[in-house]
């Protein structure tokens, strides 16, 4: 056998910094040999993946060292949309940049919308926003998932997503509902290898069974947009066998408080004393009572009467709606395309994991109350659900629906249930109001987002006309907490609410795959008015990478990879925190860039301080940061609270609050990358009521005094909202949203059709179209990746193997034509048994414009890829109405993208792709013809 | 030398749960990244930003869609890298000595200052677990990253494979299997851990874990009560056992 | 399995070569000086033309010289050891035969036993493939030799051992197919052994784990149309074997009728070898759900 070298070195150095091929951000160990990155691994000591990283992290080389990078900053040259551009100085940049936003801050800074995409700086962009002044600033959360947010945070305090994580140690029974991959996406394959290895059980509700669906023990394959009607079916089943958490219901949920039952404006408004606080009957006297009086046992069915007005608990209102035969499993079976069977054995498994395998954890614990408990109990049942609930139009009343389903059976904030991670729980009255007060020349009046508790807190001029570009906040979407970005574009092309001046975007391909209705977005992007001018007359972009929307944009500041620069993954924003710990993480350029690009944020603090931004720089004017890792060091939001949480204070010795270090960064190089403080264990639980984490929180900076509350079944915000529309009180809305309103804000959630399904001929267009990244790609940036890009570079509509041959498909590349109520496009077929059989759906962004990305014009991507954007509208079909509805959650404006139906048949032979593009100009050029990487590190004789 | 072994000391491989493993490619890629740097040449690709990207893999997650008699159809991730036989046939056809298995731990390896490229090793093998490199003309395969499991270099809990170190759902486990008592071994025994194609005589050493039997529970919960006002008599009662 | 030029003409000339070089061996045709140049160039140039048309099939072809060494186990290597062993014996017998008007007759003998080891060796490479079922049978040196020795029967000028021969080959071919069309109906490898996942029911490929192409689809996943087979499998049988053993019994053995039957029979036997990869599948390509 030949002498092999069983212990090569493995490389010269490894840095330790976040990944960002996706917002889970894992730590990871780069290696680097001979200067260049080598080998890219999961970093074992790291709170999100402890070891682990997906193909995306692990792909991360090629990323880097994409021929997409953008390599200088770039003036637009030719016609938007041609990719023709040339490259400029920084100085010409900012020069160019500020040239057009100077002017607009000192007349009119509303004509300025910023809008961020995946961005993972929000805290930072966002008050880059407020210190310009404009109204106008949202990150993509809008056509993400901000249902699930929303409702989350209504509800509970917070939200599946990055806010909570089941109890993967614990748990016994997990039940996903439109899971497909997560931003969660290492921790979620952890848990559920995790449970499976302990041979706990999960439960996949999803129209496909792919990914994680295909791992359950059980899959339910619901038909979309019924998840809803599925869940109240559940909740129906479980409270008629009295199958809920009565303990739970009374003490930490407002179950108990009294609710005023009369028509009129007080209904749904519960009864408060003079203080303010709302009132519960003690069970013992039958007397009304504040609802956080100690040692109350209260009364969660029965009724007083005050002043004229009759009240009942919050949970008999619930217990009364929801016990209506209209959500019996028969009731809905046929429309959810699951057996009433089916449901009611679900619900059954639910109660029986919950109750009689109750776990309890000997952790004494004291609640906000004061009282102590000698113990914890849990109820083993987890949930998580993503975006196949929330994407649809009756999406924040389903994820609404989810949390109550899990709050009635105890399982949230208990062992072996849901767990918050913080900053959350947070309840929504300790959020933020939105703020739109524009002062030409001075800074917005508030953070711009943020969620409103009764209609004033809308952002309504005193016409009833929006602030906002998007809208957000207004009647169209009042609950649109995170902002409408996919409203963005069609409003500013529109003049609607008013025109704008600069489109400035960060990392979001609005041209592409980030709208809905893609071809129409171009030609709003490059539509131009009487004069010739673009109608949208300036767009800064600022990305990485040649993607398509570079070449919609007039001037380009080239971000870095994510190798090669610093960011914070904040307590202030999105942070990486578990159920068990609060951590925060830094990114730090592990490699130099090569090219004439700088971090975004960065960009931001020089232009910032050439606009003389406010908290951009010092006194005498000159600029405040060097550079964003200055800012992540010396920036402090409230005193001795920065965007690190960690190595605080001159010595460097304090957590959470402390004076800015100026060797913090090093201190978190030094730790791999990230910090991380474990909560008390007392304090672990039980989080929104439990004393010793409310301490705890106080000390480490979330809050300035404990923040305890109730969960919410019945939602007073939404009710003053649903109020408002029944005509009450002094701000309405308009007369043709009133219906809409009066029935989507609902204080109980509630299922109801989504719109695009009642404004179409569901005859006509008989299947719902669903997308899906593939986890290999998911909330990746682009596929160009060389490695990834040989897994998945062409979709197919998969379609119910049972109707396949009906259509007069045969197997294989066979095309067909997807046709809308909004337009058509071909795709490749292929044939799926494991498929709810009113359903297709494909992988997305996957196809890609010709000429982006660095992709040879015929790349598979742009000639046999397609998106489905282009059969999604922003809008509803005409009601012949006279009016254009929005196509999206009447709540909070999200984007209702899986509410599409369409049509399918055979293309006749000869269709061409549809729709196809000409390739635009790569200003990047193309990609190397070959690959071996790895070559330069052995050539060298010495190794 | 390309008789094999009468026998080896060890028998490393993986033990693959098909269970678990929800198909995220983590170990493909991961696998890509540490060959194309490390043991032997680089795994090329060609045309990699064209219209026909094409590269060197060795380890590839497929799917497949399988009809139970009853109940929905099902779908399986399936990894699929060298599974280090016993019997490997690759390794005898091989005409210049390229192709062995190592007697200490049964790592099938191609030794590519030998190999000439006639691919008829990869022919020999039943499991499309050989490729060819376009660019360096010589046969890559899994090395169970032999220059990972007794390396030095890295720290102990780290010395096993590349695919297994890096798989987010745990569906990958490396060990002995000529150990009756080590992690594979067990796994394989709880599991009913299978061969692949065992009629084709090579004797894997890697094993995989079948899918387990999927469940849907049935039952159905016992009301309380038939109408609300039913209800609110039991909550009451329920409120006052409290 | 890929058609691959090189492949295909490397069988079918060594086997030619080495079939002509065996008859020579045997002394037929008896012949000397320049008449015995020609037949023995004839049978140098196919034999070390094919076996130089393989180098092109190796893509790190400056390590071929290796492939001697694995005789103990490899096909490949003992072809290639048969293959020299075959050509430097032969090579004094036919000096022999061609400049001193001799026959070393053992050297002779040696030759056309090496000549067919040789044949028999190089279709052990295919029919020990277990993984390639329609080559996994003994039909495949039968009828490898078969080839050999009709063909070389065919450039030896042995007219009616040639039409015999090719008719046997005919028969030969025919029964190859059969065994393998019947191999494929019903296989032993099947992508529910390949998966394991039988055990939950009939299985399909959903995904593939690339898309476009690579290394296995390019090497072992050929497909051809059924139409398309039965149509060169009758040119292969007419032009290899009917039309060339017609001529031979029909018409007197001029040159002419010679060429036109040598011609016909490589026509139809560069058909035969085609498809004798071209129509095997390897089980492998079950992944693929091919």
């Amino acid at each position: 056998m030949p002498d092999l070298d069983t212990s090569p070195p493995v490389s010269d150095e490894i840095r330790k910094t976040t990944c960002y091929m996706c917002a889970c951000r894992c730590g990871i160990d780069v290696h680097l040999t001979k200067g260049q990155v080598s080998y890219i691994e999961g970093n074992r000591d790291h709170p999100v993946n402890r070891g682990v990283l997906c193909a995306k992290g692990s792909s991360g080389i090629m990323q880097h060292l994409s021929p997409a990078r953008l390599r200088a900053p770039l003036k637009r040259t030719g016609p938007r949309g041609s990719g023709e551009f040339e490259e400029i100085t920084w100085d010409e940049a900012y020069n160019l940049a500020t040239k057009w936003l100077a002017p607009l801050r000192e007349k009119a800074p509303e004509k300025l919308a910023f809008f961020t995409g995946r961005d993972q700086s929000q805290s930072f962009t966002s008050l880059w926003a407020q210190a310009f002044g404009t109204p106008n600033y949202a990150a993509h959360g809008g056509f993400c998932s901000v249902n699930m947010a929303a409702a989350g945070i209504y509800t509970m305090g917070g939200a599946f997503w990055e806010f909570g994580q089941p109890d993967w140690e614990r748990t016994k029974l997990l039940m996903i509902f439109g899971v497909a991959e997560d931003h969660d996406s290492n921790p979620i394959k952890m848990g559920l290898g995790q449970m499976k290895a302990r041979g706990a059980k999960v439960i996949g509700v999803n129209p496909v069974r792919s990914g994680y669906n295909a791992i359950a023990d059980q899959w339910i394959g619901i038909t979309p947009g019924t998840d809803g009607l599925f869940i109240l079916s559940l909740i129906h089943e479980l409270l008629k066998a009295g199958k809920i958490d009565l303990t739970y219901l009374a003490r930490y949920t407002n179950a108990a408080q009294l609710v005023n039952v009369n028509d009129g404006p007080d209904y749904g408004l519960f009864l408060r004393d003079a203080d303010g606080k709302a009132q519960i009957l003690d069970r013992a006297t039958g007397k009304p009572v504040p609802f956080d009086t100690p040692a109350v046992t209260p009364d969660l069915a029965g009724h007083m009467r005050r002043a004229g007005s009759t009240y009942k608990p919050a949970f008999q209102l619930l217990a009364e709606a929801y016990l209506d035969p209209k959500y019996a499993p028969e009731a809905v079976a046929e429309r959810c395309g699951i057996d009433a069977s089916t449901i009611r054995a679900t619900a059954a498994e639910l109660a029986r994991v919950a109750f009689d395998e109750e776990i309890t954890l000997d952790i004494p614990w004291t609640d906000w109350k004061g009282e102590r408990h000698e113990k914890m109990t849990g109820r083993p049942v987890a949930f998580h659900a993503m975006r196949g609930i929330s994407a649809h139009s009756n999406g924040f009343q389903t994820a609404r629906a989810l949390h109550i389903l899990q709050i009635l059976l105890g399982s949230v904030e208990v062992p072996g249930g849901f767990r918050f991670k913080p900053p959350y729980p947070k309840a929504p009255e300790k959020h933020p109001r939105p703020h739109a007060g524009v002062t030409p020349g001075a800074p917005l009046d508030g953070p711009h987002l943020g969620y409103p508790l009764a209609p004033e807190d809308l952002l309504l001029d005193a016409n009833g006309t929006p602030k906002r570009i998007d809208k957000a906040f207004s009647w169209e979407a009042p609950l649109s907490a995170h902002g409408l970005m996919h409203m963005v574009i069609s409003n500013a092309h529109a003049g609607d609410p008013y025109k704008i001046d600069t489109l400035f975007l960060y990392m979001a391909n609005m041209a592409w795959n980030s709208s809905m209705n893609t071809s129409r977005v171009i030609e709003m992007l490059t539509d131009r008015d009487d004069s010739g001018d673009y109608v949208i007359p300036h767009i800064i972009y600022s990305d990485a990478y040649s993607s398509e929307m570079v070449a919609y944009a007039d001037l380009i500041l080239p971000d870095t990879t994510y190798l090669e620069r610093h960011d914070c993954i904040s307590l202030l924003d999105r942070p990486i925190c578990e159920a068990d710990a609060a951590a925060d993480s830094i990114r730090w350029p592990v490699v130099e860039p090569d090219r004439d690009v700088k971090g975004f944020q960065s960009a931001l603090c020089d232009l910032g301080a050439r606009l003389g931004l406010p908290g951009f720089v010092n006194e005498d004017g000159s600029q405040k940061y060097a550079d964003y890792a200055d800012y992540m060091v010396n920036h402090e939001r409230r005193p001795g609270i920065g965007p690190l949480a960690g190595w605080r204070g001159e010595d460097g010795e304090s957590e959470g609050r402390g004076a800015p270090n100026p060797t913090q960064i090093e201190k978190y190089i030094e730790n791999g990358g990230f910090w991380h403080s474990e909560i008390p264990e007392e304090a672990r639980f039980m989080k929104p009521w439990n004393a010793a984490y409310q301490d705890w929180a106080v000390k480490i900076g979330l809050f300035d005094a404990p923040a305890p509350y109730l969960f919410n079944i019945w939602s007073e915000p939404l009710r003053r909202f649903q109020r408002a529309a029944e005509g009450f009180g002094r701000t309405q809305p308009p007369d043709h949203l009133r219906a809409r309103l009066k029935m989507a804000m609902s204080p109980l959630p509630h299922w109801y059709e989504p719109f695009e399904e009642t404004a179409t001929d569901t005859a006509e267009y008989p299947l719902h179209a669903l997308t899906q990244r593939p986890m290999h790609m998911y909330h990746s940036w682009g596929s160009q990746n060389a490695w990834l890009r040989q897994i998945t570079n062409t979709n197919r509509l998969y379609i119910p193997a049972a109707e396949y041959a009906k259509y007069g498909f045969a197997e294989g590349d066979d095309l067909a034509l997807v046709t809308s109520p909004h337009g058509q496009i071909t795709a490749r077929v292929a044939p799926m048994a494991a498929l709810n059989p009113h359903t297709v759906w494909t992988w997305n962004a996957i196809g890609k414009k010709p000429g982006a990305w660095a992709l040879a014009p015929d790349a598979p991507e742009a000639k046999k890829g397609f998106l489905l954007n282009h059969l999604i509208n922003e809008l509803l079909p005409p009601k012949g109405d006279g009016r254009r509805w929005a196509n999206s959650d009447p709540v909070t404006g999200q984007a209702a993208w899986f509410d599409l139906r369409v049509k399918i048949e055979k293309a006749p032979k000869g269709t061409a792709q549809t729709p196809s593009w000409p390739a635009q100009a790569s200003p990047v050029g193309r990609g190397p013809e070959t690959l071996a990487y790895g070559q330069s590190f052995k050539s060298d004789p010495s190794t | 030398m390309t008789t094999l072994p009468d026998h080896t000391e060890k028998k490393l491989g993986l033990a693959i749960d098909l269970d678990t493993c929800v198909g995220c490619q983590a170990c493909v890629i991961s696998c890509k990244e540490w060959n194309t740097g490390h043991y032997g040449a680089p795994l090329s690709d060609t045309d990699p930003y064209g219209a026909d990207p094409s590269g060197t893999f060795l380890n590839r997650v497929h799917s497949y869609e399988s009809q139970p008699e009853t109940g929905p159809a099902q779908l399986t991730h399936f990894p699929k890298s060298c599974l280090h036989c016993e019997d490997a046939p690759c390794v005898t056809v091989c005409p210049t000595g390229a192709s062995y298995k190592r007697t200490e731990d049964g790592i099938v390896l191609v030794n590519e200052d030998d190999c000439m490229g006639c691919g008829l090793c990869a022919w020999a093998c039943p499991y499309g677990a050989r490729e060819l490199d376009a660019l360096a003309g010589v046969m890559k395969k899994c090395t169970l990253c032999v220059d990972r499991i007794y390396n030095d270099n890295i720290p102990e809990q780290d010395r096993i494979p590349s695919c297994v170190r890096t798989c987010p759902a745990n569906a990958r486990h490396f060990g002995d299997f000529a150990d009756p008592n080590s992690n594979v071994s067990r796994l394989k025994a709880e599991r009913g851990g299978i061969a692949l194609m065992p009629e084709q005589g090579t004797k894997p050493v890697n094993t995989y874990l079948p899918p387990r039997a999927k469940s849907a529970p049935t039952g159905a919960l016992t009301p309380v009560a038939e109408e609300p006002k039913g209800f609110l008599a039991w909550l009451d009662r329920a409120l006052e056992a409290l | 399995m890929h058609p691959a030029p090189s492949v295909i003409f490397f069988s079918t000339f060594s086997g030619l070569g080495f079939g002509l070089m065996a008859f020579l061996g045997l002394g037929l045709p008896d012949v000397t000086g320049w008449v015995a140049f020609t037949f023995w160039f004839i049978a140098y140039a196919c034999s070390v033309g094919g076996l130089l048309a393989s180098l092109f099939h190796l893509a790190n072809p400056k390590n071929a010289r290796k492939a001697l060494s694995q005789w103990r186990s490899s096909w490949l290597s003992r072809e290639g050891i048969a293959a020299i062993a075959t050509l430097l014996t032969a090579a004094p017998y036919a000096i022999g035969r061609i400049f001193f008007d001799t026959a070393w007759q053992p050297l002779g003998y040696a030759t056309a036993a090496l000549a067919l080891f040789t044949v028999f060796t190089t279709a052990m490479i295919y029919t020990q493939l277990r993984t390639v079922p329609r080559w996994n049978t003994p039909f495949t040196p039968a009828l490898f030799l078969a080839y050999s020795l009709s063909g070389g029967a065919l450039l030896a000028g042995q007219p009616i051992p040639a039409a015999l021969l090719l008719l046997v080959t005919g028969a030969l071919q025919i029964a190859y197919w059969w065994q393998g069309d019947a191999a494929e109906r019903d296989p032993e490898s099947t992508v529910e052994t390949a998966t394991g996942l039988g055990r939950i029911g009939a299985t399909r490929l959903f995904e593939p784990p690339h898309q476009g192409d690579n290394y296995l689809l390019r090497e072992m996943a050929y497909r051809i149309a059924r139409k398309h087979a039965v149509k060169l499998r009758a040119l292969a049988l007419i032009l290899g074997a009917a039309l060339p053993a017609g001529l031979l019994l029909v018409f007197s053995a001029t040159h002419l009728v010679a060429l036109v039957a040598v011609l016909s029979h490589i026509t139809g036997l560069l058909a035969a070898r085609w498809l004798f990869f071209a129509e095997a599948r390897h089980v492998q390509s079950l992944y693929y759900g091919l």
